[in-house]
């Protein structure tokens, strides 16, 4: 196929964002929402795994590209797995437990778009980490 | 299908896949396979990150972990701790040496802090051989806005505007060479990219042509639209096999878009590029000589006038930019000429690739706006000196160039004030030297390289260069009398004065600087008192002994 204008070109560009969105993200500084996935073994069996490629799926479903998604080491709340903190810039870190893959639409919608707390998730702990 | 939500940049360039770079990217991939995690996580090679020294590289996005010496035993700790449990490998993240603690991110090294990549700026960030990455990051935006939307006389308006000046050494303002290839009356015009990197200790072209070959051929569209040449040449050594293989790759791959080839963006304006390869001779940087050797003749330079820009590849109007020069085209149309002359000093604008060599800490490539200081690229960027020794001289400008003092450390770069401290800006390589090294044999090292390169056209500079290293053997075998310090200082600046094109012009530069800085390390060698400083010995390269002694 042959470009034949700069609209083409950009509709490539646009076409081809998927390949670089991750590298892009982690190229921004600071005003990125951060959502951390605990994957440890236990973790992992009780579906962290399947929770981390939701969230990289949905949110880019929701075309929100201001939002990371990392695997981290484990946290330390194994009977709650698995579990995700969710940091956004300026704001206290919030800790989900027991987050399943149906889950993840809830914190995507409610918490990362509008900006409100999923209460029946939030793991009641006081942490200072950020 | 699972979305991939990492990726894996591995260094792809020379310098890493030297040391095994390549294994280390195979591993990866093959346990991430056997992992079961080959849609989520992906393996790619880019180009060069820079940090040559600690490669090689591997940077865990987005995550943002930068792994330093990864050997190709590494890839299963990388895979199964970071990949499918989220732990960072400590051992394999950056050691900060002035603080004594690891660093995982890029941006809070040291040796990236201080950097503006702006040539470099895709480099490390894409796949080099696959177009719709670079397109991904904006790539062929600035050729598709000026063939639709400027007039060829608004890009070289931009680009004089800008303040860009070639980096390949001599600093010639760019738009201006465009504008004087454009006046010239002729059907046929030539734009030729010079990607003979000939100074010892240098690869900042190589880098470039390797981790981003797309912003090289969209530079050279843009400015054969400017120039009015329908036909590029890029120059390359033949022993730079990735940087070709890479480019080739990505030639296709433009021509499959249309964004080379015939009625670019469905403009009158068609456009093609040729590989043209040198054998990786030092004169053929030189822009004659560089034409010539693609006509097919012998690599000598021709005397200057008549220009390229008058009369150069086969006679016609040629304009020959250098690499990194091209690399800077596509973001100043991009973001504009104001954006490009606020970075730098007042008259060196932009940024500059140098590639730091020798005994420095952090051996690796960096790019600094113009304006920085020595000190800053070799201590802040580069770590300092190696083993904790002493700061002696920093040779810039390869060949050519002079040394640099202690006291000339805390001079800005840029073309003008490099010139004044008895250097030059050259093309980019950095050579530090400490306190183990003799001068002399610096010196005379140098004039061994030019000596061999230089291309036997003219008197001064056959004869002259093999006689300055003559007398310069001669010193530092002991045998010298004063007079023969005489007769050096009186050929160099002969050869300096006399020679025909600006390899042999230059050649006596590191003599002159050296003679200057370093008087007693070669009075030592007269007066046969203990060196003050340094090895003192030199182990000959040359195995034409024989002569000499005769």
């Amino acid at each position: 196929m042959k470009v034949k204008s700069l609209d083409e070109l950009k509709k490539i560009r646009e076409e081809s964002l998927g390949k670089v969105n991750l590298r892009d993200a982690g190229a921004l500084k600071g005003d990125n929402i951060e959502i951390l996935v605990g994957m440890a073994t236990c973790g992992i069996s009780s579906g962290a795994r399947e929770t981390l490629t939701s969230f990289v799926e949905k949110l880019a479903k929701a075309e929100i590209n201001n939002a990371k998604v990392v695997p981290v080491g484990c946290i330390g709340y194994c009977h709650s797995e698995p579990t995700v903190q969710v940091n956004i810039p300026g704001q206290k870190p919030v800790l989900y437990g027991k987050v399943k893959k149906d889950k993840v639409e809830d914190i995507i919608q409610s918490h990362i778009k509008d900006g409100k707390i999923v209460d029946s998730l939030v793991l009641n702990i006081d942490f200072d980490r950020a | 299908m699972v979305r991939t939500r990492t990726n894996i940049m591995v260094c792809g360039g020379t310098g890493c896949l030297a040391s095994e770079g390549e294994k280390v990217a195979k591993n990866l991939e093959l346990i991430i396979k056997a992992r079961g995690y080959a849609e989520e996580a992906k393996v790619i090679q880019t180009g060069c990150f820079g940090f040559c020294e600690q490669g090689p590289i591997v940077k865990i996005e987005p995550d943002n972990v930068f792994y330093v010496r990864v050997g190709p035993k590494d890839a299963k700790d990388i895979v199964d701790e970071h990949i499918v449990k989220g732990r960072k490998v400590e051992r394999l993240l950056f050691k900060d040496p002035k603080e004594d603690k690891k660093v995982d991110k890029q941006e809070d090294m040291s040796f990236y802090k201080k950097q503006l990549r702006v040539a470099l700026r895709n480099c490390g960030l894409i796949n080099p051989e696959d177009i719709y990455e670079y397109i991904a990051m904006g790539g062929y935006e600035a050729l598709g806005k000026s063939l639709t939307e400027s007039s060829r006389d608004d890009i070289i308006n931009e680009i004089k505007a800008s303040g860009l000046r070639g980096r390949g050494g001599g600093g010639f303002p760019t738009g201006v060479k465009w504008e004087i290839t454009k006046q010239q009356e002729s059907d046929v015009k030539f734009i030729i990219c010079n990607a003979d990197e000939g100074d010892p200790g240098a690869f900042m072209d190589r880098s470039i042509l390797e981790g981003d070959p797309h912003s090289v051929i969209e530079a050279m569209a843009i400015g054969g639209y400017a120039i009015g040449a329908d036909k590029g040449v890029v120059y390359i050594r033949a022993e730079y096999p990735l940087a070709i293989s890479r480019l080739k790759i990505a030639l296709s791959q433009a021509r499959e878009l249309g964004l080379l080839g015939e009625r670019i963006f469905d403009t009158d304006f068609s456009f093609d590029i040729d590989i043209k390869f040198g054998a990786g001779a030092f004169v053929c940087g030189e822009e004659t000589a560089l034409i010539n050797s693609c006509e097919g003749k012998r690599g000598e330079p021709n005397y200057k006038p008549p220009y390229p820009a008058q009369e150069g590849y086969w006679g016609h109007p040629t304009s020959v930019n250098n690499v990194e020069t091209f690399a800077n085209i596509p973001p100043i149309i991009m973001k504009g000429a104001k954006w490009f002359s606020s970075i730098g000093t007042e008259n060196s604008k932009g940024t500059k690739v140098f590639a730091l060599a020798g005994k420095i800490n952090n051996v690796g490539l960096v790019e600094v706006p113009m304006g920085s200081t020595l000190r800053e690229i070799i201590y802040d960027i580069g770590g300092g000196i190696q083993g904790g020794r002493k700061f002696k001289a920093v040779q810039t400008g390869g060949p050519s160039g002079g040394v640099i003092t202690e006291e000339g450390l805390d001079t800005p770069i840029d073309y003008d004030s490099l010139l004044e401290v008895g250097s030059m800006m050259g093309s980019g390589g950095m050579i530090v030297m400490d306190e183990t090294d003799n001068m002399v044999n610096i010196a005379k090292f140098y004039l061994e390289f030019t000596m061999d390169e230089a291309c036997g056209k003219c008197a001064a500079g056959r004869i002259g260069t093999k006689r300055l290293y003559e007398i310069l053997n001669k010193i530092t075998s002991g045998n010298a009398t004063m007079a023969d310090i005489d007769a050096l200082k009186q050929l160099a600046y002969m050869v300096k004065g006399s020679s025909l094109c600006g390899l042999c012009q230059t050649a006596p530069n590191p003599i002159i600087s050296t003679l200057e800085n370093f008087w007693d390390e070669y009075l030592a060698f007269i007066k046969d008192i203990d060196h003050p400083q340094g090895e003192g010995k030199y182990v000959d390269k040359n195995k034409d002994d024989s002569m000499l002694k005769s």
